[in-house]
């Protein structure tokens, strides 16, 4: 079973993310900030990271820049899912090697097509 | 239900029908009320009823907008995905040989608010030494007037639309995001119905026709089907959604196997098999 890390300091999103990975398949985990994501990736990578922009801590573009640089962390496929949703913070996330995003607020029909568009379902 | 009197009904079901080709049967019905109320009120009418009483008259617009208004209009940028693939790998190298650097035509005819006509512009976009003059009708003015505007919600750009695409063709405007004019200019959108003549068009090298037929009779559909034939050049190709087909409709056209969907003229049908 693959496995979906879903990253966001809010409870209620992360029920509702979990629910809808799940559905689509996935062993959910999950973390309240961009380091408890950093520490769980280093030990085991997931397969998906579905990533909040602004989190305490340590946000979502700082932790996916320390991910890309860790051994096999080119390996999950990040979809940011945030409200940050203008053009600037959209190429920024890309260019820090982002393979979708999500603009908020999103269901399951947007999250399974992004995870179809990159080959995650 | 809708608690239309049934000699309204029957009026409104084939005034519909004539004008689009839209069978709207009984189970159909509840469609009226959800469809036609918010016509019925932004008409100043007290009630669907009211609206089909003034259509009985004889008010043409009237009977314009509610054949517009009960049509479904749903569409999402490269919907289905297979028919795009099917675009870019089986079509477009079949008649990038052929055409040698001739631009190609292209027509979506139920193009909708104009999702699958920009798909196919950035499609070709991304396919080097093919270029095309896309051409997308459909009868409907109001998502015609949102095709040509090329604005998007938020939620409608979400949808099957791949980020890096959104980042390269289109501009954001507010909470909206617009198709870029350079992919804007692509595509020629003009108001027809599928059950007038097109013969104005002259050959298409591949027609887009999707989840339209689906809303029609038997023989409607059959006769659009020979017209689309007719319009289709010989090597071309036609796609139609996924609920639709040409079998037991029409002999001028034929599926490809092993490709859902697509579907060309007897001859060339028989060429791609004995290619394959
Ligand atoms: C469900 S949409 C399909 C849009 C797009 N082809 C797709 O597959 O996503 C059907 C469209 O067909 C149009 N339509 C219905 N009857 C028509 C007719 N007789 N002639 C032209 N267009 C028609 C409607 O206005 C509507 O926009």
């Amino acid at each position: 079973m693959k496995t979906c890390l879903v990253v966001d300091d809010s409870r209620v999103i992360r029920k509702v993310a979990r629910k809808i990975v799940e559905d689509l398949g996935f062993a959910c985990e999950e973390a309240a900030d961009g380091q408890q994501a950093l520490d769980f990736c280093k030990k085991t990578m997931p397969d998906a990271v579905l990533l909040d922009w602004n989190m305490p801590v340590m946000n979502g573009l700082d932790f996916l820049i320390k991910l890309r640089e860790e051994p096999n962390g080119k390996k999950p496929v990040v979809v940011f899912c945030t409200t940050e949703n203008d053009m600037a913070h959209i190429t920024q996330a890309l260019r820090a090697g982002a393979d979708e995003y999500v603009m908020k607020p999103f269901d399951g029909d947007i999250i399974e097509s992004k995870f179809a568009e990159t080959g995650l379902v | 239900m809708s608690a239309l009197p049934s000699n309204k009904f029957d009026f409104l079901c084939q005034d519909v029908r004539k004008r689009s080709g839209l069978v709207l049967g009984q189970e159909k019905a509840y469609l009226i009320d959800s469809r036609l109320g918010p016509l019925a009120r932004k008409e100043g009418f007290a009630s669907v009823e009211a609206l089909v009483d003034a259509m009985m008259r004889g008010d043409h617009r009237l009977c314009v907008a509610a054949s517009e208004a009960l049509a479904t209009h749903e569409t999402f940028f490269f919907r289905d995905k297979t028919p795009f693939d099917l675009f870019e790998n089986v079509i477009a190298p079949s008649l990038k040989s052929t055409r040698m650097g001739r631009q190609l035509k292209i027509w979506c005819a139920a193009a909708s608010s104009g999702q699958e006509p920009y798909s196919l512009g950035m499609l070709l976009d991304e396919i080097p030494g093919l270029s095309a003059d896309i051409l997308a009708t459909d009868m409907s003015a109001p998502v015609l007037e949102k095709a040509k505007a090329g604005i998007y919600t938020q939620f409608e750009v979400q949808r099957g639309l791949p980020i890096q695409r959104l980042v390269k063709h289109f501009d954001q405007v507010g909470d909206s995001w617009r198709i870029k004019p350079q992919l804007r200019q692509k595509v020629r959108f003009e108001q027809a119905n599928l059950l007038d003549d097109f013969a104005r068009y002259g050959k298409m090298d591949v027609i887009f026709c999707r989840n339209v037929l689906i809303y029609f009779d038997i023989q409607t559909k059959a006769k659009v089907l020979d017209r689309l034939a007719a319009q289709l050049a010989d090597d071309g190709f036609l796609l139609l959604g996924a609920a639709e087909t040409v079998v037991g409709l029409t002999d001028s056209l034929r599926p490809i196997s092993g490709h859902r969907g697509l579907y060309a003229k007897p001859a060339m049908a028989a060429k791609l098999a004995s290619a394959a």
